[in-house]
């Protein structure tokens, strides 16, 4: 069996599954339900100044739906933790002291002066817990108030505070990010630079779920009115994933520890952010959607692909997919791939057709009595019949092997040779020339 | 070759494509996408109605969710962690009036996910892959199991997991119970009972013995001396009688050894059936029974019960089952009298109606033409060593399925508690192997 256990910049767990900075999160009740789930870690509901913020008492969240209700994201406009701050400590000292082999992370936010910060510090001093997340991140209410994202997106601000709580505090540290920025490496850059221990990300993104169309109400309705709201779950993976992966890459923050957040919902999921650098993973809306004991499935799931791949222990999955992301001019223009629809498994929905003759290459035939099938001539491999096909596995992308001839392009395939050097780009034949 | 319409009792009434079909998987398996689907149609409920419905109580969304992520192996450990013969549960157990039947989403839209269609592909699955589970550290403790059915099976893999050696003795040249003998032919087909059975025996640590039958070659007494513990899981091997006069008459059999000879059978062309088949009774055996002869070929085939139809302990599903199969059912109606020259032609039946001092018969009545007569009124408790506690043809157990002699457990039919179903003797297994373990842990501690 493969070892789950993970030490996260000197935090251990008995597995890399972190309950993120959230609801699930914000109380004793919750947080010891969490761990006799099976949750690896928690990062606390992040806490403020006294007095706490007050929430608004209408719906704060809002839902984006696959069909049948499958939650595919939430928005929400909730604050920071509402509740006093000595009534969090005491919790989350009880909690530690009963479990101490699970992480606990404390996420802060105060505004943004060295003292406000000297003094929160020190008051979580005795807490227990195992180091602190800046929560930089939050992209509503809190960003207006000159905290949240309103540091997220200025690294001079990041590495400021980032320092003085390096100064103040000897926790491991944790900067969690926001992912509302053009650019998410001078933020990274900026939290290494302040001594950051590690970052986390993705916090939510901004965003409007819906409008209802009686009321003309931004959803979630606050008495006939709404705000852009953070979004996360499986819908802001992608983005989370990208983030990641620059960061992981970016020659500044190489070797930067990163906990992946943003979209977690299955063993698979957690398993991508590993591969792509994070050294664990943070969860919420998964939690919020199922439960905590949907932890089982990631634990179970996680051990099955780590067995059958033969790597013994999760430090061994981080960063493996790390080499593999480029930049575009450097992708291979000689590998040549063909879309092949497997006639058994095709029950003649037709889609594959439809996106293709509408909206790609032309290059699906379809005869009278509905037998689909791909033209190689035609065929640019551009992949929307495999994502539109409703049957896993029935479309799939097969590559034509080096020395063949592209019935499309008359062309043999080659060996690797990239856009830098290709004829057709201006820049590739002034260097020749 | 002989057809439906054969006179008498004749094999090969229908040609061996049409048999094949006939006795081929039913329901049969899901394909990875069909699976997929139906998995993805799981709300992963909170403390789930299906799991409490479920003897075993296996944690069914979760397996479900697993997989859904593609990890059916997963799925599998979640399933056989609760209940070692998901896979014949998976095939056997009346879902509809189990997990199924308290699927919210057959309030919803009056279609449950498919749980037991789902268990199956999981288990199907990791089955090729071995037995997954090993036995702990040896505690030298040796315990006698009575009965190598479902509930014996289930006892004796959790015992040698906790690192007992147990030795089954069962009366039967092959292990199964009921799995081997009794349950449908189209339920579990490609010879699965004797596979699973090969499977779970691999864990180690358990000794087979077939052909002993306690109170024939072994006795209680014997076992309680030899042994640290006893369970007992020998089923019901008696089988009520008709109390109709003419029940000696050639052709007038028990249902169960109709069944168990159909499923030992290496050929089913060469079982014979007859043309006109009754079965009495409303159970699942009638139903099988039933079915079964209809399956071979049979032309005509009626199952009377005594009782209304809402009485028959056969699930609807079960009766849907009988009559889409082309069963006749007829209900109020009990058999007075079976006719026929040594060999049985007719049996004679008279309608009934329940009053308040119980089942009477009306006066009237009516006779079914039979070359054959299946008896499916109730298996019951046969030869029970002395000193059990017996209550309604059960042995009386506890809570912790502990009988009223010390060191002796029982389970599955032969005791008290649940329905006569193989998932609840899986339960009754493995809760007593628990506590036996618990017994000799503190007894050795
Ligand atoms: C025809 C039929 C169809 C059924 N179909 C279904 C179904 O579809 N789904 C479902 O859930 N349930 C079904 N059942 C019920 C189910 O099979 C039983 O509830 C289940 O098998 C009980 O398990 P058990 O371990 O208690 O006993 P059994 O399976 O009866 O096993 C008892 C074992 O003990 C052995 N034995 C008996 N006496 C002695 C002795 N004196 N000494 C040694 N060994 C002995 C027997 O040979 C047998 O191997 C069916 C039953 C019948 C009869
Ligand atoms: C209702 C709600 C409240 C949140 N509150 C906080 C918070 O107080 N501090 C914080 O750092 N992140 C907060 N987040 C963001 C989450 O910690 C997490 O970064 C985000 O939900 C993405 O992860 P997910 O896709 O797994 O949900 C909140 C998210 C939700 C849904
Ligand atoms: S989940 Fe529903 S019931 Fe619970 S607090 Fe929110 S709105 Fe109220």
């Amino acid at each position: 069996m493969a070892n789950l256990a993970t030490d996260f910049i000197g935090i251990r767990s008995p597995n890399p599954f972190w309950l993120a900075s959230a609801p699930p999160t914000d109380k004793e009740y919750n947080v010891r339900r969490a761990y006799e789930a099976g949750w690896g870690g928690v990062v606390w509901k992040t806490l403020g100044t006294d007095p706490p913020v007050v929430n608004v008492n209408g719906p704060r969240y809002g839902v984006m739906y696959a069909g049948d209700r499958q939650v595919m994201a939430l928005n929400n406009i909730e604050l920071i933790t509402d509740r006093p701050l000595d009534v969090n400590l005491r919790e989350i000292k009880a909690v530690k002291r009963d479990w101490p082999d699970r992480a606990l992370v404390i996420s802060l936010m105060v505004p943004c002066d060295e003292e406000s910060w000297k003094e929160i510090l020190h008051r979580i001093e005795d807490t227990g817990a195992d180091g602190v997340e800046l929560n930089f991140g939050c992209p509503h209410g809190m960003a207006e108030r000159g905290m949240g994202s309103a540091v997220g997106q200025v690294p001079e601000y990041i590495e400021m505070v980032t320092r003085w709580v390096k100064q103040h505090s000897r926790m491991p540290c944790i900067v969690k990010l926001t992912p509302n920025v053009t650019d998410i490496r001078p933020a990274a850059e900026a939290a290494r630079r302040g001594g950051a221990d590690a970052v986390s990300l993705i916090n939510t993104v901004n965003s409007i779920t819906g409008v209802n169309l009686d009321t003309f109400s931004p959803e979630p309705s606050i008495d006939g009115k709404g705000t852009h709201g953070g979004l996360c779950g499986p819908a802001v993976k992608p983005i989370a994933l990208h983030m990641v992966a620059e960061i992981a890459r970016n020659p500044a923050t190489v070797g930067l520890p990163i906990s992946g957040i943003g979209g977690v919902t299955t063993w698979r999921d957690a398993a991508e952010f590993l591969a792509l650098g994070a050294g664990n993973v943070q969860a919420c809306t998964v939690a919020m959607t199922y439960g905590f004991k949907v932890v089982q499935e990631l634990i179970s799931g996680l051990s099955q692909y780590l067995d059958e791949k033969g790597i013994d222990s999760v430090g061994d999955l981080v960063g493996r997919a790390t080499p593999n992301v480029t930049d575009w001019q450097y992708l291979n223009l000689n590998y040549v791939t063909k879309a092949v629809i497997d006639q058994d498994l095709c029950i003649k929905c037709g889609r594959c057709y439809a996106a293709c003759e509408d909206t790609s290459h032309q290059a699906i035939s379809m005869s009278a009595d509905r037998v689909f099938e791909v033209m190689d001539d035609e065929c640019v491999a551009c992949n929307i019949c495999v994502n539109v096909c409703p049957v896993e596995d029935c479309i799939t992308m097969v590559e034509l092997e080096k020395g063949t001839v592209d019935p499309r392009t008359g062309l043999v395939v080659g060996d690797y040779a990239n856009w830098t050097t290709h004829p057709n780009n201006p820049s590739a034949r002034e260097a020749a020339e | 070759m002989s057809s439906h319409r054969t006179p008498g009792i004749a094999a090969g009434r229908l040609p061996d494509q049409t048999l094949a079909q006939n006795f081929a998987d039913y329901p049969p398996p899901l394909d990875a996408h069909e699976a997929a689907v139906a998995a993805d149609r799981c709300y992963f409920c909170h403390d789930a109605p299906c799991i409490t419905a479920c003897p075993t109580e296996i944690d069914i969304p979760m397996f479900i969710r697993q997989i859904s992520t593609g990890t059916a192996d997963a799925a599998a450990m979640t399933i056989w962690d609760q209940n070692i013969l998901g896979g014949m549960c998976a095939r056997v157990c009346p879902v509809e009036q189990l997990c199924e039947g308290a699927c919210v989403r057959e309030a919803a839209e009056g279609k449950p996910v498919e749980i037991g269609r789902l268990q199956r592909y999981a288990t199907d699955h990791a089955m090729d892959r071995g037995q997954p589970y090993t036995r702990a550290a040896p505690t030298g403790h040796r315990i006698a199991v009575v009965g190598a059915g479902p509930s014996g099976l289930a006892a004796a893999h959790r015992l040698a997991r906790h690192g007992h050696d147990v030795t089954i003795f069962d009366a039967r040249p092959k292990a199964g119970g009921l799995n081997e003998y009794g349950i449908a032919t189209y339920k579990t087909t490609q010879d699965f009972a004797r596979r699973e059975v090969e499977w779970l025996l691999d864990i180690g640590g358990i000794t087979v013995e077939a052909g002993k039958a306690l109170g024939r070659d072994i006795s209680l007494d014997g076992l309680r001396a030899d042994f640290d513990a006893v369970f007992l899981g020998m089923g019901l091997a008696g089988v009520n009688a008709l109390r109709a006069s003419g029940e000696a008459h050639e052709g007038v059999m028990d249902a169960v050894d109709f069944i168990a000879a159909l499923r030992q059978a290496p050929d089913r062309a060469q079982v014979a059936i007859g043309r006109d088949v009754v079965v009495i009774g409303g159970g699942m055996t009638a139903v099988d029974a039933a079915v079964q002869a209809r399956l071979l070929g049979a032309e005509n085939v009626t199952m009377v019960y005594r009782r209304s139809r809402d009485r028959m302990s056969a699930s609807q599903h079960e009766q849907d089952h009988a009559t889409t199969t082309g069963v006749k059912i007829i209900t109020n109606a009990m058999p007075k009298a079976v006719h026929g020259n040594g060999q049985v032609s007719e049996i004679e039946f008279e309608y009934t109606a329940e009053g308040p001092d119980g089942l009477r018969g009306t006066g009237e009545t009516f006779s079914l033409r039979a070359d054959q007569v299946f008896k499916a009124i109730g298996q019951m408790i046969e030869g029970v060593p002395e000193g059990l506690r017996l209550e309604g043809g059960k042995i009386v157990v506890d809570d912790n399925r502990r009988t009223s002699l010390p060191g002796v457990w029982a389970g599955g039919d032969c005791a008290t508690g649940g329905e006569d179903l193989t998932v609840t003797a899986v339960a009754h297994g493995r809760d007593a192997a628990e506590d036996i373990h618990r017994m000799l842990a503190a007894r050795a501690g």
